[in-house]
């Protein structure tokens, strides 16, 4: 079992880039324990920025840092970073163009039992819905590291989620096959595809294992890990969905304006036929670590499994 | 040298064009802060068309963004933009001369016109000066009412906690907001007192006028660890009694008749600051 989160990977990436590129700048909201950036801010306290706990000065100062040839990376709960400043990352970040990563931690209700006040839920809905911003849930460490590698040779916004807890690993070390804004295409045989999961985050490794066990059941599965929710890779979603019986979607998100609702609208528009949207429910979730909530709301390998299965008897 | 004094009334009257023209836009606030962007423009920031990207320029950054008006007639007058294209396109169908600053307009750094923006940015702006050891400096232009935002009094903590004397901000205190007086709408009793407690330099000026204001600037050059901030006391729709100090003109934009006498005591205004 893998025991490094994807929030360790994003600081282990910036140190060593830190090294030679003196203009990485790392801002925390009195967040970097929870960060996973204390080693950072230690190892580079000249490139390092405490805003406090006052999200929309975080933002806006992150702003201001890339507007004056700063490589910003700004990293605060998702919970707080997506809503409470959701209006300095719309002006400052998007609209102004400022060469912002916005990292958002602890995604999703990784807080758990914390409450609805710490979950971000709507994340993907909110950031997705600005213009100029990019929107990326990593599923696994491997794929976080290229994908922080990716976001530090470009000069665009872009929203991060990342979960707090270490997650089994989607992909082998060397072996992501990453390209950029491309969905990661997860099969034994890419020509058959009876059912198509798309996933992205936390939920992408409960697909691949349910995927596994439903091939064993000789239904043919193709998991598609997007996690660049924004842009959207819609050229993966119709190749596999115009061969797919059904559609599924599995998000960690608001069953309102994320994966789910995205994906819908692509097969709507381009090869209509049933789309399952597995997410969240559209309530503040029962108390309980995220692996018990996840398995209250069947968005787990069983319940990804029963979903298809039902699907394919309809 | 040219009479500054002068020609602030000269570039309130391409404004008032402006206004017309568009059919919009916050006259009530471009009047008060015109001193203010003329002493920047013209004697304070080191920042000319040609050094527009150069990283060793001064910033501003617009917080009071409605206030663009003022904003792109100085900038007009300082080379960086056309005035007769503005004052012809300004706010109509697919114009880049938006109702608030846009950053894709030479000259101007930020997006903004949500208040409460500015001073964050600014802060960041500051701090990566000092990061990179550049001796720019930077500076931000306030509403009154916008005060009330508390994403001001973050920016102000940072600013402090920061030690950013390459920072100075201002607040276009002309007392007025929409809805009638910001000490009705929500009062901010004493700023001096507020800002000095929060760790910075406070200077309160009349900001209509320009020899205030420069002393303002100049003394703000030289305070060391802490960032400056200006209080300038002005009156919105400074220049003409038809406005002055009148809520309801936050955003009206004058009759035919109205436009008529505000150019006439503009003019008078004018001529006696080339008289003095």
């Amino acid at each position: 079992m893998n025991k490094i989160a994807n929030r360790q990977v994003i600081c282990e990436t910036l140190m060593e880039r830190a090294k030679t590129d003196k203009d990485i700048v790392v801002l925390c909201s009195d967040s970097r324990g929870s960060a996973s950036l204390t080693p950072f801010a230690q190892g580079y306290p000249e490139q390092f920025v405490e805003a406090g706990i006052a999200e929309q000065d975080l933002v806006g100062m992150s702003a201001g840092l890339a507007k004056c040839g700063k490589k910003v990376f700004c990293a605060s709960p998702a919970s707080f970073l997506s809503t409470r400043s959701y209006e300095q990352i719309k002006v400052d970040c998007a609209y102004s163009r400022t060469n912002v990563k916005l990292i958002g931690i602890s995604g999703g209700i990784s807080y758990g039992a914390l409450g609805m006040s710490h979950h971000s839920a709507q994340d993907i809905a909110a950031i997705s819905a600005i213009p100029n911003i990019r929107v990326y849930l990593p599923s696994d460490r491997h794929q976080t590291k290229c994908l922080m590698e990716a976001l530090l040779e470009d000069e665009e916004p872009a929203y991060i989620r990342v979960g707090r807890n270490a997650v089994e690993d989607v992909y082998e070390e060397g072996n992501v096959n990453f390209q950029m804004n491309k969905a990661g295409v997860i099969g034994e045989n890419p020509e058959e595809c009876e059912i198509l999961l798309v996933a992205c985050g936390e939920m992408v490794k409960p697909c691949v294992d349910a995927a596994k066990t439903l091939n064993e059941k000789g239904i043919k599965i193709i998991v598609l890990d997007m996690y660049c929710v924004k842009p959207l890779d819609k050229e993966a979603i119709i190749k596999y969905a115009a061969k797919a019986k059904a559609v599924v979607t599995v998000e960690e998100h608001s069953p309102f304006g994320g994966l789910g609702s995205m994906v819908s609208q692509v097969v709507a528009a381009e090869c209509p036929k049933r789309v399952i949207n597995m997410a969240l429910p559209d309530a503040p979730v029962i108390t309980g670590t995220s692996r018990e909530v996840f398995d209250y709301y069947g968005l787990n390998a069983e319940g990804i499994e029963k979903t298809v299965e039902e699907v394919l008897r309809k | 040298m040219e009479n500054l004094k002068a020609k602030a009334f000269e570039l309130r009257k391409d404004v008032v064009k402006m206004i017309m023209e568009g059919k919009a836009g916050h006259i009530g606030g471009d009047m008060s802060v015109m001193e203010i962007l003329v002493e920047l423009y013209f004697r304070q920031m080191n920042i000319t068309p040609e050094t527009v990207e150069s990283p060793d320029r001064d910033l501003f950054v617009m917080s009071k963004g409605h206030c663009v008006e003022a904003l792109y007639a100085v900038l007009a007058a300082r080379g960086f933009l056309d005035i007769e294209e503005i004052i012809k396109t300004y706010s109509k169908f697919g114009s880049q001369y938006i109702g608030h600053p846009n950053n894709k307009i030479p000259g101007i750094e930020m997006n903004s016109g949500s208040l409460g923006h500015g001073l964050p940015v600014a802060v960041g702006m500051a701090l990566a000066g000092k990061m990179s050891n550049k001796d720019y400096r930077v500076y931000t232009v306030m509403g009154d009412g916008e005060v009330a935002e508390g994403s001001v009094w973050e920016g102000a903590m940072s600013g402090s906690m920061y030690k950013l004397d390459n920072l100075c901000a201002v607040i276009d205190r002309n007392r007025l907001q929409i809805s009638g007086s910001t000490e009705d709408v929500m009062a901010h009793r004493d700023l001096v007192a507020k800002w000095t407690d929060f760790g910075w330099h406070a200077i309160s000026v009349d900001g209509n006028d320009l020899d205030e204001l420069h002393r303002a600037f100049e003394e703000a050059k030289t305070v060391k660890g802490k960032p400056t901030i200006i209080i300038a006391n002005t009156i919105k729709g400074y220049g003409s009694p038809v406005m002055e100090d009148k809520a309801n003109w936050h955003h009206k934009v004058p009759t035919a008749e109205e436009a008529e006498q505000i150019f006439r005591d503009f003019d008078s205004k004018k001529e006696a600051a080339l008289n003095e």
